[in-house]
C-alpha cells in the first residue's frame, strides 16, 4: 500500500471511529454503564482515543487543540463543563509549551511583540475565567456554543497576507521598539517587519483574553487574525508568536480553574497524552493530506459541536 | 552590513534565556506528570477518591465535587500528595508555574540592556500571573 492508501485508511478509521465514540448515544450509554460498574479506565481510554484523533485533526486543520477539545468534549462526553474548561486550558498550555521554545529560539516567535500582548490577554483571561466560573453552567455553554459557531463563520471567511503592507509603524509600538526581521526559509528572502494599529489590535486583546479564559479555549483562532491582518506582523510571526502567546494566557487562567478544583487528573493526563501524539501525527500527514479538505472537514465538526453546545445549553 | 543583518536574525538575549527555562519546565513538568500519572493509574499510590467511584463525581459541577468529596480548592492539594491522584498536581502546578519563571528570570537582562519599559512590563505580568496562582482571585459558582 502506497503512503496515499495508507493515509486513506487512518483518515477513513478517523472518520469512521470519530462519530461513533462522540455520538450522543455512545456518551450517554456509557455514562451510564460506567456509574452500573464499567471498568475505571475505560473513560480515559476513550478520552485518549479521540484526543489522539483530534490531534491530527487539529495540526491538518490549523487550528489549536483547546478550540476542538472544549465543545467536543463537553458536548459528547459525561465530563462536566467545569472540568473539561479546565483541562481544555491545561491542554491548549501544554501545546504552546512545547512548541514555544523552539519558536523563540527560530526567531519566529517574538518576544517584543508578546509581552504587552500577552499582558492584556492574560489579565483579561483571568477575568473571563472569573466570570465563567460565576456564571451558571448553562450560561456559559450556550455561549461557547454561539462562539464556536463564530469560529466556523470565522475560518471560512477569514483571509490571511504573508507578509502585510505596513506604510508606517504606529507611534506606540515605535516607541515599544516592536519590529523585527526574519528570513523566509523557502526563499532566503530577508523579511525586515514592523506593525501598526497597535492601540487597537490590544483593544482587541481584552475580548480575546476574556473569551479564552470564559470557555477554556485556546486563542489562536483570534490571535493570528488580529496580529496579521489587523496588526500587520507577517504570516509566519503571527502564527508563532500567537502559538507562544498561548502559554501565557493560558496560564493565567488555567490557575483560576485549578484554584477552584476544576482539574481532574484522570481526566488532564489522558487528553494531554491523546493530543500531544495526535499532533505529531498530525505533522507527519501533514505532507501528504488535502489540507483544503481537512480544514473543511474541522469546520464540520465544529460547527456540529457548536450547535451540540447550543442545544446542550438551552436544555435541547 | 551582512553581519548586521545576521545579528539581527538571532533571537534576543532575554528571548533565548526565556526560551531555555521554558523548555526546561516543559520537559521536567511533562515527565513529574506521566511518573505521577503511573503512580496514580497503576495503583503504586492509593487515591483520595477511589479510581472505581471516580465516573461518580465528574458530571458534577466543582462546586458539587468539591462538596461531596471534602476536598478543598486552592493549594489544600499540597497536604494531600500522599494520595495518587493529588500527586499528579505536581507535574500540572509546573507546567502553569514555568511561564512565572521565565518572566522573573528575564528582568535583568531586560534592565541590564536599559529596556525599562519591557522590565516593566514582564514585573506587573509576574505580579499577574502570581495573583492567579496564589488562589486569591477564586470566584464560582
Amino acid at each position: 500500500m502506497g503512503k496515499n492508501g495508507k493515509l486513506w485508511v487512518i483518515i477513513l478509521i478517523c472518520l469512521f471511529s470519530l462519530p461513533v465514540l462522540i455520538s450522543p448515544a455512545f456518551a450517554d450509554v456509557s455514562a451510564e454503564a460506567a456509574s452500573n460498574g464499567h471498568a475505571w479506565w475505560f473513560w480515559p481510554i476513550v478520552l485518549f482515543i479521540v484526543t489522539f484523533i483530534m490531534g491530527i485533526f487539529a495540526v491538518l486543520g490549523g487550528v489549536g487543540g483547546g478550540v476542538l477539545y472544549v465543545p467536543i468534549i463537553s458536548g459528547f462526553f459525561p465530563f462536566h463543563l467545569d472540568f473539561v474548561r479546565g483541562t481544555g486550558l491545561l491542554v491548549a498550555l501544554s501545546g504552546a509549551l512545547a512548541a514555544g521554545p523552539g519558536l523563540l529560539k527560530m526567531n519566529l516567535a517574538s518576544l517584543r511583540l508578546a509581552i504587552p500582548v500577552a499582558l492584556i490577554a492574560s489579565t483579561c483571561a483571568i477575568i473571563g475565567a472569573m466570570i465563567g466560573l460565576a456564571l451558571p453552567t448553562n450560561i456559559v455553554q450556550i455561549s461557547l456554543g454561539a462562539t464556536i459557531l463564530g469560529i466556523c463563520v470565522l475560518m471560512l471567511t477569514a483571509k490571511k497576507s504573508e507578509v502585510p503592507d505596513v506604510p508606517k509603524a504606529d507611534r506606540l509600538s515605535s516607541a515599544l521598539n516592536i519590529c523585527g526581521i526574519y528570513q523566509e526559509a523557502s526563499t532566503g528572502e530577508i523579511i525586515d517587519w514592523k506593525i501598526h494599529r497597535t492601540p487597537l489590535g490590544l483593544a482587541l486583546f481584552v475580548i480575546i483574553g476574556v473569551m479564552a479564559g470564559m470557555f477554556g479555549l485556546g486563542a489562536g483562532w483570534a490571535n493570528v487574525p488580529v496580529l496579521n491582518l489587523l496588526m500587520g506582523a507577517p504570516l509566519k510571526i503571527s502564527v508563532a508568536t500567537s502559538k507562544f502567546l498561548l502559554s501565557i494566557t493560558d496560564t493565567s487562567a488555567a490557575w483560576i480553574y485549578m484554584n477552584k478544583g476544576c482539574v481532574i487528573p484522570m481526566m488532564v493526563v489522558p487528553s494531554l497524552v491523546g493530543i500531544m501524539l495526535g499532533s505529531l501525527v498530525g505533522v507527519r500527514l501533514l505532507k501528504i493530506a488535502k489540507p483544503t479538505f481537512i480544514r473543511w472537514m474541522v469546520i464540520a465538526i465544529l460547527a456540529f459541536a457548536g450547535i451540540k453546545a447550543l442545544s446542550k445549553g438551552l436544555g435541547f | 552590513m551582512q553581519e548586521k543583518t545576521n545579528d539581527l536574525l538571532k533571537a534576543t538575549p532575554e528571548q533565548l534565556l526565556y526560551a531555555r527555562i521554558l523548555e526546561k519546565g516543559m520537559y521536567l513538568g511533562l515527565l513529574i506528570l506521566f511518573i505521577t500519572y503511573a503512580l496514580y493509574v497503576f495503583g503504586i499510590m492509593d487515591p483520595y477518591i477511589p479510581l472505581d467511584k471516580l465516573s461518580n463525581y465528574w458530571s458534577l459541577s466543582v462546586h458539587d465535587y468539591l462538596e461531596h468529596t471534602g476536598i478543598k480548592a486552592g493549594w489544600a492539594w499540597l497536604g494531600m500528595l500522599n494520595y495518587g491522584d493529588f500527586i499528579n498536581f505536581i507535574g500540572v502546578a509546573l507546567l502553569a508555574g514555568v511561564t512565572i519563571m521565565c518572566y522573573a528570570a528575564i528582568v535583568p537582562t531586560l534592565l541590564k540592556s536599559k529596556d525599562t519599559a519591557y522590565a516593566v512590563l514582564a514585573v506587573i505580568e509576574v505580579i499577574i500571573l502570581s495573583a492567579a496562582a496564589s488562589g486569591i482571585l477564586a470566584v464560582g459558582h
